[in-house]
């Protein structure tokens, strides 16, 4: 497709750039980052604040919903915007176009398997099944 | 796409920038959020297993966890945690086009170290500091 005068500035740069759809991506880079910005310093006070650090301490903590519900928007959107992240790295410096995506596909892959992962072990602590 | 009609512009590497501030403070955003999300969530996510595994797995993390080199990888990630949260936070206020002059962009950027130094020292007082 050629690109003359009447192209409008959207449609010069649609398509291009490393990812090809990274506003979209961007935008949800900083949902999440604004996310975090909340959730990491709840669980950071949180800890602060618990009387001792052990399993019992942490087992009654998550047993709670203000513990368990803000711990498991804590790690979905920690995994969400690890990965995120870790892609516009992969963009900057894988610049094969099949490697790329296949790394994408990986850190996706790793990603929900660490969020699954951790949402049960939440889910067990939490319905005290642990 | 192995071919693109005009080639793009390849992403600034660490060779062709000089050292300063905002450089170092650009690519620290990047190593300290690749160190949290591959060392930070693996951690969180052992962490939760080993609570949800019962007394003896809790243990074997409790172990590795309070090792003095448990201990320095710990406050290394704590570092990197408060290195990208401040980071991140100059990252949102330069997305809305403010705080590029020189001087302030500058300034912001050695904050975002000072800042993280001090929250790291402020988060392991508090933790080690009440007798915990």
């Amino acid at each position: 497709m050629s690109l003359g005068e009447s192209a409008t500035p959207l449609g010069k740069v649609e398509g291009l750039g490393s990812s090809h759809h990274g506003g979209h991506h961007w935008l949800e880079e900083r949902f999440t980052s604004v996310a975090l910005l909340l959730l990491s310093l709840w669980l950071i006070f949180s800890l602060i604040m618990l009387p001792v650090l052990d399993r019992a301490m942490f087992r009654e903590w998550l047993g709670s919903a203000w513990g368990a519900v803000p711990m498991a928007l804590f790690v979905i959107a920690a995994f969400k915007h690890g990965v995120d992240g870790l892609k516009v790295a992969v963009d900057d410096y894988v610049h094969d176009e099949g490697n790329r995506i296949a790394t994408h596909f990986a850190l996706d892959m790793a990603g929900i398997a660490g969020a699954a992962a951790s949402l049960f072990a939440l889910a067990k602590i939490a319905f005290g099944a642990a | 796409m192995s071919s693109p009609p005009n080639p793009r512009p390849l992403s600034p590497h660490l060779t062709i920038w000089r050292w300063g501030p905002g450089m170092l403070v650009s690519i620290l955003h990047r190593v300290t959020g690749g160190a949290i999300t591959v060392a930070g969530l693996a951690i969180l996510g052992w962490w939760l297993a080993a609570i949800a595994g019962g007394d003896e797995s809790y243990a074997k993390f409790a172990a590795v966890a309070g090792h003095p080199a448990g201990l320095i990888v710990l406050a290394g990630l704590t570092w990197a945690f408060w290195q990208h949260f401040f980071s991140g936070l100059r990252h949102i206020v330069l997305d809305t086009g403010a705080g590029y002059e020189l001087k302030i962009n500058k300034f912001w950027a050695m904050m975002t170290l000072v800042g993280s130094l001090f929250a790291t020292a402020l988060t392991w007082y508090v933790l080690l500091g009440v007798g915990k």
